[in-house]
Parts: C-alpha cells; sequence; structure tokens
C-alpha cells in the first residue's frame, strides 16, 4: 500500500497545491472518460496540459491545449513559459506507470495521480520516496466534485459533513 | 474554454473557496446520529438554507447548447430533470448511503419500486435470480409473479440454512436476494454466509434491511452488494410517506465477465460504460439512468423531504422500538392467553445469536427491531377478536411506524390461502403480528393486555 494518506484532507491539499495537471493517455475524444475528466477540472479553473504523443505528432491539440508527446517534453514546455507541471494524472494501463512515475519524479510534479482502475504499487512506492504524494485508483473529477459538493446530485456518500456554506456554486 | 470568463472568474475566486473548507474535520469518522442529522446536507450555496430546501421543480435550466450537452452525455455534474436527479431527492440519497456506510444511493418512489429496480439495473430475460422464501408477500409477488412475466425467473429457498442458497445456484443466476428480518416470520439471515455463497458465484447479494434498518444492521458490513429498503418504515418513522432506496456497498467486481452491460458501452445511455467511468459507483449511476430515468418510479422532492425529517431520528426511535418490543415479547412470553412469542431478541429465540452477531446492541441485548409474531389462545377466530379488541393499537397492514400497529395475518393479508398453504407460509391461524410503537411500554402492555382479556374470555 502506498502511504499518501487516503484522507479527505490529503485530498483538498492535493487539489488546492495542484494547479497544473498534465493529463497522460487524454483522449481527443469527447466520449471518452479522460476527456471529459479533464474538462471538467480546466473548467473548475485547473490548467490542462495533454500528453499523448499520437495527438502531438500530429501537432494537434486537445481542449484547446497544445498536445505533448510525454511528460517530459510537457515539463519542459510548461518551463519555458515560467510554470510547472504540479501534477501527473494517468489514464494508462497499471503496467504502463513506472516509466511515468519516473518522469513525475524528474519533472519535479508534487502529486502522481493513477485513474480508476489504475494501481502499481512500485511506482507508487518509487514516486513516494522521491516526495511525492500517489493517489491510485480514483478520478480526479469524481474526486473534486465529491470534495466541493459537484458530486452532491448523484446520491454518492461523499463523507463531508459540514455546517459552513460553500462559496462556490458546485456545478 | 480555459480562460472563458466563467472559468477565470472560478479561478481567481478558488484560494477563498478552497480556505473556507475547513480541512480539520475533514477526517473525522462521524458517528450515527451526526451523520443521520448531517450527512448530505450542507448549506445551500446560495441561500445559506440550513435546512434542506425542497426543490419542488421538474428541471433545471441549462448555461448554453454546449453546457446541455454536457450534461446529458453525463460529462458535466449536475441537475437536468426530476426524474433523473434533484438536490432535495439527492440529499436523501446521500443520508442513507452515509448511514449504510456504503459508496452511493438512489431513491425511488416506494421499497417495491427501489427492489424493482435494484434487480432491472442488473437483470434481464433468461437470467435467474435465488431468493429467500420468507420475504415479504409484495416481494414474493413481485419476483414470482411480476419479474416471471418479464422472463425473469425466481428460485425461492428456505434462508435458514445458506447452503440451500448454494444448491439452487444455476448458470444464469445473476443475484441472490434475501431481507436482514424476514415479514411477518421475522426470521434473522446469516448474512455473510449467504454473501459467500453469492460471490463464489460471482454474482452479487440484494439484501432488504427495512425491518433492521441502518441503525440496526449495516449489510455491506456483512458483505452484501445492493441494499434496499422501503423507506416508507423505520426510515421515515411517521408512517406519512411512501418511499424507497436503493444503496450501493462499491466492492462488487462488476467486470469479472457476468455483468457485460456494466462495462460495454450502454445501449440505454450514450454509449456510457459505467463500471469504466463511475466506478464503485457505476452500479448507482446505471440504475439511475437506465432505470430510474426510464421506468420512472422516482421519489418527490417532497416525499424526500418528510423522509429526511424522520431519519434525522433513526437512531433515537430504534433503540425505542426495540427496548419496547423486548418489553412487549417478554410480557407476552409469560401471558396465559398467548402460546408463543417470535421475537430474535429473545434469548431463546433460534435467531438469538445471529441477532447478537448481527445487530447493534440496545442496552446491552441484541437490537431486534420493532416486528413480532405471537400465537393466541384460541385461534383465528381469538385472533380476529383480538384486534378489534384493541384500543390505540392501530389495525392496518404497515410496519415500522412511530405508532404500534397489529393485524391478524389469516383473516387480511394472508386471508385467501387454505391452511396447506398457510402453514407453508409460515403464517399460522392463530398468528398476530405486532409492529411495536414508540408510546409509553406501559400503555401498550396494558392495551394488549386488555384487548388479550376481551379476545380470549370463554377460550380454553
Amino acid at each position: 500500500m502506498s502511504r499518501t494518506p487516503d484522507t479527505i484532507s490529503t485530498l483538498r491539499d492535493v487539489l488546492h497545491r495542484c494547479r497544473t495537471i498534465a493529463v497522460v493517455g487524454l483522449s481527443p475524444q469527447w466520449h471518452r472518460p479522460s476527456f471529459f475528466a479533464a474538462k471538467y477540472m480546466q473548467s473548475h479553473g485547473y490548467r490542462v496540459v495533454p500528453v499523448n504523443p499520437l495527438v502531438a505528432a500530429e501537432g494537434g491539440r486537445i481542449l484547446g491545449e497544445r498536445c505533448f508527446a510525454s511528460i517530459t517534453e510537457a515539463v519542459q514546455a510548461v518551463a519555458a513559459q515560467g510554470g510547472r507541471i504540479d501534477m501527473v494524472d494517468c489514464f494508462r494501463k497499471s503496467a504502463d506507470i513506472p516509466p511515468l512515475a519516473e518522469e513525475a519524479i524528474a519533472g519535479g510534479a508534487r502529486c502522481l495521480w493513477l485513474q480508476l482502475g489504475v494501481e502499481n504499487e512500485a511506482a507508487a512506492e518509487r514516486a513516494e520516496d522521491a516526495g511525492l504524494q500517489v493517489i491510485q485508483n480514483r478520478c480526479v473529477k469524481i474526486e473534486h466534485a465529491r470534495l466541493f459538493g459537484g458530486l452532491g446530485w448523484a446520491g454518492v456518500n461523499t463523507r463531508v459533513i459540514s455546517a459552513k456554506r460553500p462559496q462556490q456554486l458546485p456545478y | 474554454m480555459s480562460n472563458s470568463p466563467k472559468a477565470t472568474a472560478k479561478s481567481a475566486d478558488r484560494d477563498d473557496a478552497f480556505a473556507k473548507f475547513s480541512t480539520k474535520g475533514g477526517d473525522r469518522d462521524y458517528g450515527f446520529a451526526t451523520r443521520a442529522i448531517h450527512a448530505g446536507a450542507i448549506p445551500d450555496p446560495v441561500t445559506g438554507a440550513r435546512a434542506t430546501p425542497i426543490h419542488q421543480t421538474t428541471s433545471f435550466v441549462f448555461d448554453s447548447a454546449e453546457h446541455a450537452a454536457s450534461l446529458f452525455n453525463l460529462q458535466t455534474f449536475g441537475n437536468v430533470y426530476s426524474r433523473i436527479s434533484n438536490p432535495t431527492v439527492a440529499v436523501f440519497e446521500e443520508r442513507v448511503a452515509s448511514l449504510e456506510n456504503a459508496r452511493a444511493a438512489l431513491a425511488c418512489a416506494s421499497g417495491m419500486a427501489a427492489q424493482m429496480t435494484a434487480l432491472l439495473a442488473i437483470l434481464k430475460a433468461g437470467d435467474h435470480i435465488v431468493a429467500a422464501s420468507t420475504l415479504y408477500g409484495g416481494t414474493v409477488g413481485q419476483l414470482g409473479v411480476g419479474f416471471s412475466r418479464l422472463g425473469i425467473e425466481t428460485t425461492f429457498v428456505d434462508p435458514s440454512d445458506p447452503d440451500n442458497f448454494a444448491r439452487a445456484l444455476r448458470p444464469t443466476t445473476r443475484a441472490v436476494y434475501g431481507e436482514t428480518i424476514g415479514n411477518p416470520l421475522v426470521n434473522v439471515l446469516d448474512i455473510a454466509a449467504v454473501a459467500e455463497v453469492a460471490h463464489a458465484h460471482g454474482v452479487p447479494l440484494v439484501i432488504d434491511n427495512t425491518v433492521a434498518s441502518p441503525y440496526l444492521c449495516n449489510p455491506c458490513d456483512w458483505g452484501a452488494d445492493i441494499v434496499v429498503h422501503s423507506a416508507t418504515k423505520y426510515l421515515g418513522g411517521h408512517g406519512t410517506t411512501m418511499g424507497g432506496v436503493v444503496v450501493e456497498g462499491g466492492k462488487f467486481p462488476w467486470d469479472n465477465g457476468k455483468f457485460p452491460e456494466m462495462v460495454e458501452p450502454s445501449r440505454a445511455y450514450h454509449g456510457v460504460k459505467f463500471y469504466e467511468t463511475f466506478g464503485d459507483f457505476g452500479y448507482t449511476m446505471k440504475a439511475r439512468m437506465e432505470v430510474n430515468r426510464t421506468f420512472g418510479a422516482v421519489l418527490s422532492p417532497m416525499s424526500a423531504w418528510q423522509l429526511l425529517q424522520g431519519t434525522e431520528t433513526l437512531h433515537l426511535r430504534m433503540r425505542e422500538h426495540c427496548r419496547n418490543a423486548l418489553a412487549v415479547a417478554k410480557f407476552l412470553q409469560q401471558h396465559p392467553k398467548v402460546r408463543w412469542v417470535n421475537y430474535p431478541g429473545l434469548p431463546d429465540s433460534p435467531y438469538f445469536e445471529l441477532a447478537k452477531k448481527q445487530f447493534r446492541a440496545v442496552d446491552g441485548q441484541p437490537g431486534a427491531s420493532g416486528i413480532l409474531t405471537f400465537g393466541i389462545e384460541g385461534g383465528a377466530a381469538a385472533g380476529e377478536r383480538f384486534i378489534d379488541a384493541c384500543e390505540f393499537l392501530s389495525h392496518l397492514a404497515n410496519i415500522g411506524d412511530a405508532k404500534t400497529l397489529v393485524i391478524h395475518p389469516a383473516s387480511t393479508t394472508h386471508r385467501q390461502l387454505n391452511d396447506e398453504e398457510l402453514a407453508k407460509a409460515g403464517v399460522s391461524a392463530d398468528m398476530v403480528r405486532l409492529s411495536v410503537g414508540i408510546e409509553d411500554v406501559d400503555d401498550i402492555l396494558w392495551d394488549i393486555d386488555q384487548a388479550l382479556a376481551r379476545a380470549t374470555r370463554g377460550a380454553p
């Protein structure tokens, strides 16, 4: 088991600190989960940096953002603009994660996020040893919505108990 | 998109928004009573209203054509139409999901609608169910007659031996179904043992937890995958409002090969792959989009609000139901005009050990809910006279009300059955069923005692 605490405060911290997200395996197809998860994050104020070698080879864009062939290329391009990749969000098979984790570490990311169904303990441990927070088998969109009100319509047990009025509209 | 005015505004406000969410309380595991009062109901973001507003609206405006499209495609979260989701109903859904220690829930128009929705979300013609024979009569009818017309067959088995479920499994079995506490037999199911049978076959265990309520038992903690409730009963508690709810535990592996419709693109909803997209609440989303949305047995916002009022006191009421029922059971056991008493909270009940294992303790005793049955001296005729002789015990067909309710099954709910059929259903001619309420226990005992005296006058 990876050591990043699986808690609401950890997830809130991650989603608060990580403002620029490299989305690895971001599909240009509107009906794929990667596309609409990234679209949701974008519309909630996050910068999405697509990583998709096929689209990058054609010089294409996804969600209006230039596509890169690798995390490393994305890190370099964002650094050239004075920014940084805070989170590497992976829509890839579990077995494909180790080299992506290495790139995330080398690129100075704060968080390695593996989407629903994606888990790789060795890569998670390696990234945590390097100081990254690691979230596995969760959807970044679902977790953001769970913690900040957007999932309230769906009958999901968000575990959020609060008497504070949210300061932003959930949808 | 990312630099649209709306996105920019959200980005600028975000620091404040995050700061307003205290992280200190975020990791606390709140207790049952706190969740019964709070879960799902943060203050309204627009008005600050602390009580849950009644969103009595059929529809919700779209911001733009694109917003509408992405809502319909399930890409953007939000409300579209109250047949799919409604903010008041959603509070009730989250409340029950939380109280069941589960992942998600979907509210329905009644308990019957909830079990129909729970099963139609995963079953199709040609599939098979193994169910307890002691289920509530309405459920036996829904599965045995209603579903059989749709080509879904059910085998009913004696639930007292979990192996009976295993013996009835077929290659086409796609669900195992039982009740935490049966009605009117008040039998207790060994949920963990039956869950093991279901899981060994790669199918979910569906448990009707109506009689126990989430306060006394959380079936998902014992291995159940889906829980259904008639919220009309203890969740509401006031006997005013019909409602039901389907609850998803979130641990069943829907990609095990037996449920292709959970993993393949949905023909009924825009090609969505429910398990891939929504993970551990994919089943709930499928039930919402493919069953509630298309079959339409949804809970109204007003009803959801009324059920929420009841749910806030569930923990208080259930304790009283358990205390009063145990007192009534002990009183009846010693009463000369009573032949037998069946209540799982009695130490000599065959279900006492299971109740002790699975149910929350109340005053150090297993909390066995408020339903009990007893046999009256003088048989069916005395049973009918007993009902008529009660002063404030209400003669009606519901259970789980704050009021004490009483019925004589052989002359009412089961009156079409002959003696042999009654025996098979476990309903004897002398059986009286009580749903013990939360009135003063001395008054309940008084009414039972005087009614027994009047009903059995001259009886052997």
